[in-house]
């Protein structure tokens, strides 16, 4: 399998326990940092109506969807439980020059 | 032998069936529904579920009951709950018996006196039948007359006129919305109803609304009759009490729950629409709620108790409205507030937080395209089941953010 790093924006952009949405390609995903200063990424809909995750809630490790409050934990993907019940697939990401970037298979 | 039997298959009583297997619950669980389907979600009845889609948005699919050993009984109708032998007894003469029983069994369409009953171009909203039948019904040019301004007729209203259809909502009291939703908010959508082609009668007295053989006709005070193709009548749910009521268990306004969801009756319990409950953040006023989070939420908590728990409900009560790209959310009850402030944020979109006289905040209610409002309004809960009281000024402040008030 052939990964793709993609540049997504500066490191700065995204605050500490924040998400922001970044679309690449006709694909969309969402891109965290979380509150240890760490990045991830994983599909940017929400697995239960295709809702953009990045506009919703993050709290500690967990990306909860604005519209039903499906909860995953965006280190890992897994799906939280009711009304989610498929896991988010997520992404290599790294962090160079001072530049967020995610591998995209 | 434990056997946990739940009435009701809704979104309510498959999420406690399901969450009982998450709990560690080993013994046998029955779902009883009378409908001919597998629990579904009601909200996209009357949104995409209505413009499209030929089968409902199951909760979970057949293998998921079957991994989870729930056997669930389609087209069962309850006739009545011994509580005696610890049955419950179906239409069709089956009996099922219990160690704990959940009743789930909702609510239904408020019915407007003497409308005519078996009529097809009167109806209500309840079911995935009802919105097919609903559905069939609308075309382009066709015209529907909504009978009834709140989430359900406006919702209602916005996809008809996505598909087309001309239409009309009828309302009794002065605007939209009267319950629950503050008079801004109603008022930004209702102007967006009117932009997209809704003729909205306020204050409107109904007298009768009839089936003329052609066309239905819903007459109002002045002896006028507004004509339509179809009438959808959604003036409210009343709530399933009367097996509980004819086996004698307590009923106030819902099958009376404790903050535990139990009711009168030790063993058995009552979740969802179908009950009323002891809410905390109102000093223990008693309330019944018809949302799916609740239903949701109620289905969890009741499943803990089921097996033992003693969990206290401890939810805010949330909803959601989507009407065209309008999403509205709210979150806790705004009756009892003292202050107001409103927070303006990006693309026309707004919240009002609502706190009372000590200053505490006690619901959020916002309106906007998309999911501009939904983060801030799920921050705003948390601050409500924390009882916070935060600062009015950084509430109205779109620099704040509420995180930071959370943390304070």
């Amino acid at each position: 399998m052939s990964s793709n790093w993609v540049e997504v924006c500066a490191a700065d952009e995204i605050d500490e326990e924040d998400v922001i949405r970044f679309d690449h390609e006709g694909r969309t995903f969402a891109v965290y940092r979380s509150p240890d200063d760490e990045y991830f990424a994983t599909d940017g809909l929400c697995t239960h109506e295709h809702i953009h995750l990045a506009d919703g809630l993050v709290m500690d490790d967990i990306i909860e969807c604005p519209k039903h409050n499906g909860r995953f934990n965006y280190k890992t993907g897994q799906a939280k439980g009711a009304p989610v019940c498929v896991n988010l697939r997520t992404y290599p990401v790294k962090v160079e020059a001072g530049s967020v970037f995610i591998a995209i298979s | 032998m434990r056997h946990i039997v739940i009435v009701g298959a809704g979104e309510c009583g498959a999420r406690a069936a399901f969450a009982l297997r998450e709990k560690g619950f080993d013994g046998e669980i029955t779902l009883i529904g009378a409908e001919p389907h597998l629990p579904y979600e009601r909200p996209p009845l009357s949104k995409e579920g209505l413009a499209g889609a030929e089968q409902p948005k199951y909760v979970a699919g057949a293998e998921r009951y079957q991994a989870a050993r729930i056997t669930v009984l389609t087209d069962a109708p309850v006739a009545r709950i011994d509580r005696s032998g610890k049955a419950v007894k179906l239409a069709d003469g089956r009996s099922v018996t219990y160690h704990r029983l959940l009743l789930a069994t909702g609510a239904r369409p408020r019915t407007f006196p003497g409308a005519p009953e078996n009529s097809e171009r009167i109806r209500m909203l309840r079911t995935h039948a009802d919105a097919l039948a609903i559905r069939a019904a609308l075309a382009p040019g066709r015209k529907l007359a909504v009978i009834g301004g709140g989430f359900i007729g406006l919702e209602l209203a916005a996809t008809a006129r996505k598909l087309d259809a001309e239409v009309v909502l009828i309302e009794g009291l002065p605007r939209v919305l009267s319950r629950g939703v503050p008079e801004e908010i109603a008022a930004v959508v209702a102007e967006q109803h009117r932009r997209e082609g809704v003729e909205i009668v306020c204050g409107a007295r109904i007298t009768a609304i009839e089936d003329n053989g052609a066309s239905a006709c819903v007459v109002v005070a002045d002896g006028r009759c507004i004509a339509a193709d179809l009438v959808v009548v959604g003036i409210g749910a009343v709530p399933n009490t009367e097996l509980a009521e004819a086996a004698g268990i307590a009923v106030d306004n819902g099958i009376a729950v404790d903050r535990t969801l139990r009711t009168s009756d030790p063993d058995i319990f009552a979740a969802g629409d179908c009950c009323s409950f002891p809410l905390q953040q109102h000093g223990g006023r008693r309330v019944r709620l018809e949302a799916w989070r609740n239903a949701q939420d109620q289905g969890t908590l009741a499943a803990a108790n089921l097996i033992g728990g003693a969990e206290h409900i401890a939810s805010v009560p949330w909803f959601w409205s989507d009407q065209y790209e309008l999403t509205l959310q709210i979150a806790g009850l705004a009756d009892g507030a003292a202050l107001t402030v409103r927070r303006d944020m990006e693309e026309g979109a707004f919240i009002l937080f609502h706190l009372d006289g000590g200053g505490r905040l006690i619901a959020a209610s916002g309106v906007g395209p998309g999911n501009a409002v939904a983060r801030d309004i799920r921050l705003a809960e948390m601050l409500i089941a924390a009882g916070a009281r935060p600062d009015p000024e950084a509430l109205a402040s779109p620099e704040t953010k509420l995180k930071k008030l959370l943390a304070a």
